[in-house]
Formats: C-alpha cells, sequence, structure tokens
C-alpha cells in the first residue's frame, strides 16, 4: 500500500537554496495559469446547461450570460484552493510512505502523536470527552426548542443506523447498499402490528428488530458466494425489490402510507397532560415541546447507547475478530479455520437488527411512513455516514452521522444549493480525507526488518504499537 | 401474437438503451474495477445538451438529418468533456486508496450533477421533441415497431459494432485491453495508463449521450433524476452479464430489457422493475461472476 501511494505521487523536488524568491514567484504564475486554464474549462463545460435555459414546451430560450463570469471566478478560485490542498495531502502522504518504509522522518513531519487525534487515546481525556458528551446529549431536551430535539433524534436514528451498517460494511468489509429495506422493514413491522393488532411501541421494539434480523439472514442465504461490488449490487437490488413490494402490495397501503403511528408510552402516563405543566413554568422546557418527542429523544438515546455498548463489545469479541479477519482476507480467514458462513450470516443478521430498532423509533417519530422514506437515498446516506465518518470505528461513524444529518440543517438558508453543496463536500472529503473523519485505530503490527538486525530467526515479532 | 412481437420490440428497445449505459459502467469497472455511480448522471445530460442544442440549432434553421446529427455530435462531445472532468476531479485524487473511497465520491459526484442540472435548467420534466426524421423503411415495419423503436435498435447496433473494431483493431483498444488483464504488467510494457483511463470514461460518455438523446425522443420528455434509476437497471444489466465484458453487458442488457418488457406485458407493469432485480439474484446466485464473466481462481 505504500509503496503504491509513493508511486503516484510525485516527489516533492529538493528546494535550490538562495533561489527561493524567484521559484516561488514562477510557482504562482504557474499555479494561477493553471487555474485561470481551469476557468476556461468550466465555463466551455457549462456553456450549454448553465447559459441557455430552456421551456421547450414554449419553445423559448433565455440567455443568461450573466451566470458565466460568475461561474468562472468561482472556478478559478476553487482551482487555487483545490490545488494547493491537493499538494499539501500529496506532501504528506510522502511523508507517511516515508517514514513507514523505515526512513528518517523529514523536517518538520509531524509524527502521529502530535494530531489532536491522539488525544482520543488518552484515558482521562477521553473519559472526560464521554462524560461532557453524554451531559450534553441529556441536556438538550430541556434547554431546546422543539425543532433542535427533531432534528436530534433523527441524527440519533442515524447513529443508530451507522453503527449496525459499521458492522457489515466496517467490521466485516461486505458491501451493502440495500440497508434502507432492513430500517423499512422495522418501519413497517410496527405500523402494521399497530394498525391490525393494536401492539405498541414496546412490544413492536423487539418484534421490529426481530423481523429485521430475520430478513438479513434471508438476504444473507443467497448471496454466500458472492463478494466484492456483486454483493453490493444484490443488496441494491433487494432493497429495490422490498421497496417496490411494499408500494404494490395491498396490505401496506402502497404509495400512500400507514397512518397514525402512535408514540411509545410510559406506564401509561399522559406526558402532554399531566408532566409537561409540571415542566414549562419552571422554565425547563420550551413552551411548545411535544413530550413524547422528549420521551422517543431519551429512547433512542438509550438504544444508541446500547448499541455503542454492544457493537464495542462485538468488536473485540472472537466474532468480531472472525469479521476483521474476513474483511482482511477471505482464503486466510478460511485457511485459520473460521466458519466463512456463519461469520458472514451473522455480520448482516446483526447489522440489520439495529436498522430495525431504528426503524421502529423512526415510525413512532414521524407518526406516518410510507415507502418513499426508504429509497435508495436513504441506503446511500447511511452507508456515507460509516465511510465520512471513518470505517470501523465507533466514534467516527457518531461523528459523521452528526455532520451529515445536521449538514443539510444548516445548509438550509443556501436551500437551493444544499444538495450541491452535500454532493462536493462528499467529494472533497473523500479526495482530502479517505480515511473519514474519525479512522479506526485498530493495532497494526509492522514489521521492520532493522529492529530485528540482530535477532535470530524465527524469532516472534515484538509489537511496534498502533498507528492512526 | 401481437402482444407477443411488440413485447419483443420494445425489450429489445429498452434491452438497446441499457447496453449503451452499461457499456460505460462495464468499462470503467474493466479498467480501474471502480462503480462510476455517476454514470447515469452523465447520461442525464447527454439527454439535456442535446435538447438544449436541438433548441438553439432549431433557431438557427437547422432541421432533419442535419439537426439530429448535429445535436449528436454535441451532446456526445459535452458528454465526453463532463465524463473526463468527472474522472480528473473525483476519482484521478483517489488512486490507491480503498475501494469505498471513490464509491462514496462517485455519490457525491452524482448528487452533485443531479441537483447542478436542477438548479441551472429546471427541476420539472421538460418536453423533448422528436428529432429523428421519417426513416425511408419505416412503413413496412408500422405496427410493429414505431420509427425511434427502429432508431434506437439500429444506432445501438452501430455503436457496438464501432467498439467493437475500436477495441479490437486500434492501438487504445489493445491499450485497454492490455490495462484490464494487468495494470502494472501494461504500465511496465509503456502503456500511459491515464490515458488509457481517460479515454474509457471519454467512450463510455460518448455512448451515454446517444442514449440520452434517443430516450428523450422514444419517451419524449426528460427530467434530472432519469439518469438515477437508467443508471441503476444499466448497472445491474452490466453485472448480470459479467461486469468488465463488453459482450456480456449487452447480453445483460438485452435479457434485463425483455424479461422487464415480458413482466410488464404478461404479468402487471407494478412488477416490471422487481422482475429485474429477482432476475439478478436468482442469475448472481447460480453464477457468481455474471454469465459472461469468467470465475477468478484466487491463489495462495
Amino acid at each position: 500500500m505504500a509503496q503504491d501511494t509513493q508511486e503516484n505521487l510525485p516527489v516533492p523536488p529538493p528546494p535550490a537554496a538562495g533561489a527561493v524568491p524567484v521559484s516561488a514567484f514562477r510557482r504562482l504564475l504557474g499555479e494561477l495559469r493553471a487555474a485561470a486554464l481551469s476557468a476556461v474549462w468550466f465555463s466551455v463545460l457549462a456553456l450549454p446547461l448553465v447559459v441557455f435555459r430552456i421551456n421547450s414546451a414554449s419553445g423559448r430560450i433565455d440567455y443568461l450570460w450573466g451566470r458565466l463570469p460568475r461561474l468562472a471566478a468561482a472556478a478559478f478560485l476553487a482551482t487555487l484552493t483545490w490545488r494547493f490542498l491537493l499538494r499539501r495531502v500529496g506532501f504528506s502522504r510522502v511523508r507517511r510512505a516515508v517514514v513507514e518504509a523505515g526512513g528518517p522522518p523529514p523536517e518538520g513531519a509531524r509524527g502521529p502523536e502530535g494530531s489532536w487525534l491522539t488525544l482520543l487515546d488518552r484515558a482521562p481525556a477521553k473519559r472526560a470527552i464521554l462524560a461532557a458528551g453524554a451531559l450534553l446529549l441529556l441536556s438538550i431536551p430541556f434547554w431546546a426548542t422543539p425543532y433542535v430535539v427533531t432534528v436530534m433524534i433523527t441524527a440519533l436514528i442515524y447513529i443508530t443506523l451507522g453503527l449496525g451498517l459499521n458492522i457489515v460494511v466496517g467490521v466485516a468489509g461486505l458491501l451493502n447498499l440495500g440497508y434502507a429495506a432492513f430500517f423499512a422493514v422495522g418501519a413497517y413491522t410496527f405500523a402494521l402490528l399497530h394498525a391490525n393488532l393494536g401492539l405498541g411501541f414496546w412490544a413492536c421494539l423487539p418484534l421490529g428488530a426481530l423481523a429485521a434480523t430475520l430478513l438479513g439472514l434471508l438476504l444473507g442465504i443467497p448471496i454466500l458466494r458472492l463478494s466484492g461490488d456483486y454483493l453490493a449490487i444484490v443488496t441494491l437490488g433487494f432493497a429495490e425489490i422490498v421497496r417496490l413490494v411494499l408500494v404494490n402490495v395491498g396490505f401496506t397501503n402502497g404509495p400512500r402510507g400507514i397512518r397514525n403511528i402512535p408514540p411509545p408510552s410510559l406506564l401509561g402516563i399522559d406526558l402532554n397532560g399531566s408532566v409537561k405543566p409540571l415542566l414549562v413554568p419552571r422554565g425547563l422546557l420550551h413552551a411548545d415541546m411535544d413530550l413524547n418527542k422528549v420521551f422517543i429523544y431519551f429512547v433512542i438515546l438509550a438504544i444508541v447507547a446500547l448499541t455503542v455498548a454492544c457493537v464495542f463489545r462485538l468488536e473485540n469479541s472472537r466474532l468480531g475478530r472472525a469479521w476483521l479477519a474476513l474483511r482482511e482476507d477471505e482464503v486466510a480467514c478460511q485457511a485459520m479455520g473460521i466458519n466463512r458462513t456463519r461469520a458472514k450470516l451473522t455480520a448482516f443478521a446483526l447489522g440489520s437488527t439495529w436498522a430495525g430498532l431504528a426503524g421502529v423509533v423512526f415510525a413512532s417519530q414521524i407518526t406516518f411512513i410510507n415507502p418513499q422514506s426508504f429509497t435508495f437515498l436513504t441506503s446511500v446516506m447511511v452507508l456515507s455516514i460509516v465511510v465520512l465518518g471513518g470505517m470501523g470505528s465507533i466514534p467516527g461513524v457518531m461523528i459523521g452521522a452528526v455532520v451529515l444529518i445536521l449538514l443539510p440543517e444548516y445548509l438550509r438558508e443556501f436551500s437551493d444549493y444544499r444538495m450541491l453543496i452535500f454532493g462536493l463536500i462528499m467529494v472533497v472529503m473523500m479526495v482530502f480525507r479517505p480515511q473519514g473523519i474519525i479512522p479506526s485505530t485498530r493495532r497494526v503490527y509492522i514489521y521492520r526488518p532493522e529492529d530485528h538486525a540482530g535477532a535470530p530467526a524465527g524469532d516472534a515479532l515484538p509489537p511496534e504499537g498502533a498507528r492512526p | 401474437m401481437e402482444l407477443f412481437l411488440n413485447l419483443c420490440v420494445s425489450g429489445l428497445t429498452k434491452g438497446s438503451i441499457y447496453a449503451l449505459i452499461a457499456l460505460g459502467y462495464t468499462m470503467v469497472y474493466g479498467i480501474i474495477a471502480l462503480i462510476n455511480f455517476a454514470h447515469g448522471e452523465i447520461y442525464m445530460i447527454g439527454a439535456f445538451t442535446a435538447l438544449i442544442f436541438s433548441m438553439a440549432l432549431g433557431a438557427l434553421g437547422l432541421s432533419g438529418w442535419g439537426l439530429l446529427l448535429a445535436c449528436g455530435l454535441l451532446a456526445a462531445v459535452y458528454c465526453a468533456m463532463y465524463g473526463w472532468t468527472l474522472e480528473k476531479i473525483a476519482y484521478k485524487p483517489l488512486r490507491g486508496q480503498s475501494r469505498l473511497a471513490p464509491l462514496i465520491s462517485a455519490i457525491g459526484m452524482s448528487i452533485f450533477l443531479q441537483n447542478y442540472v436542477q438548479l441551472v435548467q429546471t427541476p420539472n420534466f421538460l418536453a423533448y421533441p422528436d428529432l429523428i426524421p421519417p426513416l425511408p423503411f419505416a412503413g413496412a415495419l408500422s405496427g410493429v415497431a414505431t420509427k425511434s423503436q427502429v432508431a434506437i435498435v439500429a444506432a445501438t447496433a452501430l455503436s457496438m459494432i464501432a467498439l467493437t473494431l475500436f477495441i479490437k483493431r486500434t492501438r487504445m483498444g489493445l491499450a485497454m485491453r492490455a490495462v484490464s488483464q494487468d495494470p502494472t504488467m501494461a504500465r511496465l510494457s509503456g502503456v500511459n495508463i491515464d490515458r488509457v483511463i481517460s479515454s474509457t470514461f471519454v467512450i463510455g460518455s460518448v455512448f451515454a449521450a446517444v442514449g440520452g438523446l434517443l430516450i428523450g425522443c422514444a419517451t419524449r420528455q426528460i427530467d434530472s433524476y432519469q439518469g438515477f434509476l437508467a443508471g441503476m437497471k444499466a448497472f445491474t444489466a452490466a453485472v448480470l452479464g459479467g461486469i468488465g465484458s463488453v459482450p456480456g453487458a449487452v447480453i445483460g442488457s438485452l435479457i434485463l430489457g425483455f424479461s422487464e418488457s415480458f413482466a410488464a406485458g404478461y404479468v402487471s407493469s407494478d412488477y416490471e422493475d422487481v422482475v429485474a432485480f429477482v432476475l439478478l439474484i436468482l442469475i448472481l446466485t447460480l453464477r457468481p461472476d455474471g454469465i459472461m464473466g469468467s470465475a477468478t481462481t484466487q491463489k495462495v
């Protein structure tokens, strides 16, 4: 891997002493020229779509030449930034490759120990951050507006989804592009059981999870032989089948969906009637807050805590190690005596369980579901959370979910450009930080020949320590 | 019997369109093992650019075959430029990274392009003119196939022949085959990998543009969402045939087109898409590497 990166990147030329100002000026000129060229290129590229706005029904063409200079200026600035960042990322990659290959760290190189991320590895800091985070999350309903609570519920639902998918994609390395199907099954289990049998939230929570798990097993069996992109496309197709069945089958009420899904009950107490008058006058609650929403918030918060605990324990269990082995090398993993069938099936089934749980909570939060909520875009969103946050890393997935759910909310001011910027950020993140916001810090053992120069052959290799 | 014949024709037409898009997926996958999720958007941009040029050139007085050819050519050139730029921005900096990073960047690019077209043009449906002039021998086929169906099948067949010749006969085609077999060895033999990858994107985009123009003329309306489902179906077709294989993509597309068309005709049009995906799961369960794909044995 390290060699590969090194080959693809230009090694920075050694700076000539004394000639710095001239070469810096030259470089700047070169950069400006490149940016100007790219501005021209993008103007040509955008010309038909941006300048000629058509209305083909009336045959009218609006010639919007005024858009072109703005676009060219944006392209000019974007190219300058892009090239600057790309060069910096390239340099740091070369440096890391040199260090990994056993060379001396270059001057001014910032080692992994200098990075702010390693703060998370120190136990006291970790505990302090965890405590602060928990306190913040627990206190949100008591000072925030109803809108904030609603958005936070969505974010927490997506954290649960992200952690569940992380088992499948991040830990076991099975690319699942149809995660929304399991989410849908959880939500529909609750909605249908409530509408037909009158079951409540608490009865449906385990049933929804069970239904999703069974569906995960059902999907797992035919695809055991598949791997990589074939697996991805089959999961995608499977999710489309589930969605189309939900649209077309009679008892799900088709595209109109199911209404009047109840909130979870707390021992039968009427929260808005009896508890709310106690809290609002003391300034402990926003006057417009729906206490059922607050309760859902705490339920999903508890589910997230449970998920984190489970996923953390799973990752370090025998099964979790089997998944990691499966991700790294299927053949070697089988040779070591790991039951591949069981590892794959459990990854799929356990990953789906969380989607089922999240689905039940989702249904009770929005009180109305239809197949439109469970499209491919939902799957993509969850996958993006896992990859943007950092595959296989629990804090990464949590940050990823918060960023991806809150970002579109903050971008509402640019409502027209919202999704445009969203797509662009996904590309930019992947180009400049492909390992995710908080990469997983699994211990990696590296062999360095010079450490074993005098060691007798066959000696066990001592661990080299963690690297991000 | 007439229903059967009509379903065959519509299946062939659908399959042809899928094939035009699937080629872009399968070629890119063959060269750099990447699912180019934004390819469906290139197809959509092809439909839009062709429509814009048809109106602009129509206003200048062009019509008939001249207009169709000019629009097709300009749409192809623009899609090629979009494909080339797409690769340079979203995929080239990510070479050598894990497989998921380019996939996410591709999905991001797809969202970006879809919203870009919505923003600068319209999120609503646009009426599409019938750009195909009357065909000389269409009278013989009346009642069986419409003019645009004939045009789609003919254009697809021509494109396939051209592509096969390109891959078999030209130096660039040879370089492409070499890179898809073994990139490292190809580079050692002096193949310019960057150029091969760029040309793959350019060629795939040109076919997508042709598909976009033709589907617009056939369905008589386009919108900025159409690239997504068509892209997904075409990718399914490419996988069905064995991704990375050009004949496989064509066969997979035809199977998909026919089965969808028959399902719509004999079962219910609601389940048209279900059939496509059920078929995919069935075929891949029986032949995990697709119909034309070669099983890769891993040596340890």
